[in-house]
């Protein structure tokens, strides 16, 4: 029988005991004393939260295939949990074998967004690791991160020991190899760093001196030992199909985000879109063969369970084998009473077609990405969504029953003026009054309801928009009260509605997404001032996070209202993510130049990812 | 056909609570391929029950559960059926039988009326006198009523505990009883072991008994209480 790291009294005593106890279907049983390495994979967040992350997926299934490693997983304990584990010194452990991370020989941590950077040091903390490399002795594990926060990694650089830029498939295996041979000839901590800053893809901080201009912006970022290399490049799966994938994956007995399949169909995006980081750090667009699809798609439900898949790309409409394998599954599913679900799909005639077929019109609603309110800075940020394209795919979706509509915008993209905000209450109007001019009065299930939803832009590394300004926290606000009160004006208002994402969380996602090594200190502070779950709005609190700034002399306007000169060193330079920063200069231009960029498959843009040697940069060419 | 499910829940799985256990369930119909009936109608789900929701916290030697299925290779006997569904169980969940049931047959939670819990003490919990202890809760099991308040959605309401103990006896160093279940009169171990606490004028510890459910009963046409597996009939 499997024992327990925790008492019944503390497990009966918490809110949701299965986030810590494991056992889960398809969990990976290993002897510990078997194996050379012990891996733990952390999500810094609740279970299941990190249970519905696909990435930790392919590296649990990838490093467990490896004979000699146990790769086990952990996730932040909740609030709850984590008051008793300070109070009785409980020391985190990994759900598989229940025993404490610190005796591990590696931590890898993902970095999936912003806010959740105190709760990596919650992680450390209750594994009763130091919080700072330095301070880790050769008893310590190997502090790993990587994800898409990892291409600016800076803000984080104190509290880890290595970072892996880029797509995981490719090099750990040498990293784990490299690490095998350093104990066996009983190196030390510091060699093993030594020898995996060599690696492709691996970037160790400490290896790295920052100096800093008067003003506080980088003068200078230089390598500090020899075996670190100048510039570290992503790593990058060339060929998707040859890439490992998950051949049975866990099935949590607690329902988490995401309770399906998901079938990574493609990784990359053609599109463009200056304001995202997914689709300029994940160039070239690599497709599976559908081949590959058909047959994961198949394994993947029949060893789950789940009565649901759902495909996973940033853009499923570009997927060329797309309407073969909708009908593949169509046709595997719905004899098994399987749904399918279809996210990122642009809306139109087939989309519409596929769509009724695979799930209850009545209660679904569909959704439009806009991005912005007009064509001008649709044109601005590339977003290659027109307001025909709109409402013709609106008045074919009315026409084929659905009633609701989602739309997505942006507040505080550059350039942004008055008309392009208040031309998302009118673009919400406009679909409305299709509605009404195509459904007659007699087929109508009540009113038409149109959600108009929207976030505050975060200008992210490695995007054309790197150098933008972001808006103050009042700029932010003040450009949703104009956009709601041009929805009051709205003939159909009683149809619409309008809402916002938070500004103040918005504001730090900005300092930390292009924060320096100095916004370190920052989080630290705010960690110990008690910030943790800064992601869920009921526990962030923005006063721990100021009076953090405040203690210790950091201005976050600096690292967000800042006007950046097209010169300015930036903190995550010395990454190259494939997308040149000469091509992202050429983006930035032609942003203000309201210019739009055609998409990869209309024309090469050269933006760098080519080099790659494969995608669709290769795509009919042989 | 419909198929009556016993399976046993030990260890880990006692954290899961009873709606994930459903979930549990209805992934592994389909991991093992069987032939699970789904409902008619707008979302089609699958034709399973439950015979009685087991707490949180605490383990089971007799759980029930009944689905109806189209007739297969996997449910042509018992024994394929219980073999094909413990592969896809994990190692605390065991299936221990598969019975048909009469097409008739009401479904396990409708006849449920009574289960059988043992008690053990958790370690550092055990009265220092054993057998002071059991001639305590003889005496207490021995009087005529044994009345508690019982907190409802409409506010309390005084209950008579004793006619719904139908045992109550040490069995070496656990207590054992046997308590009505089901819709109506729900009676949870705790709530006895609770009362008997009050009776002796001591505060309950929370945590003091490992409770696990050993049996689950249904009413048979003549009024009999009988393990629920007996009213189906093994599949050759």
């Amino acid at each position: 029988m499997r024992r327990l790291a925790l008492s019944d009294e503390i497990l009966l005593s918490v809110q949701q005991p299965a986030r810590y106890i494991g056992g889960e279907v398809n969990m990976c049983v290993k002897d510990p004393k078997d194996v050379a390495i012990r891996f733990a994979m952390c999500f810094p967040d609740v279970y299941e939260i990190g249970m519905s992350h696909l990435g930790i997926q392919i590296l649990y299934d990838m490093f467990n295939r490896r004979e000699d490693t146990y790769c086990e997983r952990v996730y932040s304990p909740w609030t709850d949990l984590d008051k008793v584990m300070r109070e009785q010194q409980i020391p985190l452990f990994a759900l598989e074998s229940q025993e404490p991370i610190k005796d591990f020989d590696f931590l890898g941590i993902t970095l999936q967004y912003e806010m959740c950077y105190t709760n990596i040091l919650q992680i450390l903390d209750l594994s009763q690791i130091p919080l700072h490399s330095r301070d880790r002795g050769e008893e310590f594990p190997i502090v790993i991160g990587g994800g898409p926060c990892a291409y600016n990694p800076e803000p984080l650089a104190e509290f880890f020991d290595l970072f892996y830029i880029g797509e995981g498939e490719t090099v750990y295996d040498q990293l784990l190899d490299s690490y095998i041979e350093n104990k066996k000839k009983g190196g030390s901590r510091q060699e093993f760093l030594e020898a995996a800053a060599e690696i492709p893809g691996i970037y160790v901080p400490s290896f790295y001196d920052v100096t800093y201009n008067s003003d506080g912006t980088i003068q200078g970022f230089k390598p500090n030992n020899t075996h670190a290399k100048d510039k570290v490049t992503k790593e990058l799966v060339v060929d998707m199909d040859s890439a490992p994938y998950i051949e049975n994956p866990l099935v949590p007995f607690q329902k988490v985000t995401q309770d399906r399949v998901v079938l990574e169909i493609q990784r990359g995006c053609i599109r463009g879109c200056r304001f995202c980081q997914a689709g300029n750090v994940y160039r070239p667009l690599r497709e599976h063969s559908l081949e590959y699809l058909k047959r994961h798609a198949v394994q993947l439900l029949d060893s789950t369970g789940h009565e649901e898949i759902s495909l996973s790309s940033l853009s499923s409409s570009d997927y060329t084998h797309l309407p073969e394998l909708v009908d593949f599954l169509i046709d595997y599913c719905s004899s098994r009473q399987i749904n399918i679900s279809l996210p990122s799909l642009r809306i139109d005639a087939f989309s519409l077609d596929v769509m009724s077929k695979v799930q209850d019109v009545k209660k679904s609603s569909l959704t439009f990405a806009p991005e912005a309110g007009s064509q001008r800075l649709r044109d601005v940020i590339n977003k290659g969504l027109t307001e025909d394209v709109i409402l013709q795919g609106a008045k074919e979706a009315f026409q084929g029953g659905w009633n609701r509509v989602k739309l997505y915008f942006m507040l505080g993209l550059p350039t942004e003026q008055k008309e392009d905000m208040e031309g998302i209450a009118l673009l919400s109007e406009k679909i409305a009054e299709v509605y009404y001019d195509t459904v007659p009065k007699e087929q109508r299930h009540g009113k038409v309801q149109i959600v108009a939803r929207s976030s505050f832009f975060v200008p992210k590394p490695f995007t054309p928009f790197q150098w933008a300004r972001m808006c103050t926290r009042d700029e932010f606000l003040e450009r949703a009260y104009i956009v709601k009160n041009k929805f009051r004006e709205m003939k159909n208002f009683k149809s619409l509605k309008y809402n916002w994402h938070e500004a103040d969380v918005t504001v730090l996602e900005g300092v930390l997404a292009r924060g320096d090594r100095k916004v370190g200190a920052v989080i630290e502070a705010a960690y110990q001032n008690g910030a943790l779950f800064d992601s869920w709005s009921e526990y962030f609190n923005n006063c721990l996070w100021m009076k953090a700034f405040e203690d210790c002399h950091i201005d976050p306007d600096f690292y967000t209202v800042r006007e950046r000169s097209l010169d300015e060193i930036f903190p995550w330079d010395f990454i190259d993510a494939g997308v040149s920063k000469e091509f992202l200069k050429r983006e930035w231009l032609l942003a203000w130049n309201e210019q739009a960029t055609p998409n990869c498959r209309q024309k090469c843009s050269g933006c760098g990812a080519r080099s790659f040697g494969g995608g669709v940069c290769y795509e009919n060419k042989n | 056909m419909k198929i009556r499910i016993k399976f046993s829940k030990q260890g880990y799985m006692k954290f899961v609570g009873h709606l994930d256990i459903m979930r549990y369930f209805q992934k592994a119909m389909r991991r093992s391929n069987i032939n699970i009936r789904y409902s008619e109608g707008f979302s089609p789900h699958q034709i399973m029950s439950f015979a009685a929701p087991l707490g949180v916290g605490i383990t089971s030697n007799g759980e029930y559960l009944d689905i109806e299925v189209t007739d297969s290779p996997q449910t042509a006997s018992s024994k394929a059926m219980t073999d094909r569904l413990n592969q896809a169980m994990v190692e605390e969940i065991r299936i221990l039988s598969c019975r048909r049931l009469p097409d008739s047959s009401k479904n396990a939670m409708s006849i449920v009326c009574a289960a059988d819990y043992t008690l053990d003490f958790s370690p550092g919990s055990q009265p220092e006198d054993l057998d002071d202890f059991f001639s305590r809760l003889k005496e207490f099991y021995g009087r005529d009523q044994i009345l508690i308040t019982k907190k409802t959605k409409k506010g309390q309401r005084e209950l008579d505990l004793k006619p719904l103990i139908y045992r109550l006896e040490r069995q070496n160093h656990s207590v054992f009883m046997q308590v009505s279940t089901g819709s109506t009169d729900n009676i949870k171990p705790e709530m006895v072991m609770e009362a008997f606490y009050q009776a002796q004028q001591l505060e309950y510890p929370k945590f003091a008994f490992r409770v696990q459910r050993e049996e689950v009963y249904g009413q048979d046409e003549a009024g009999n209480r009988i393990p629920l597996e007996e009213l189906g009939e093994n599949i050759e």
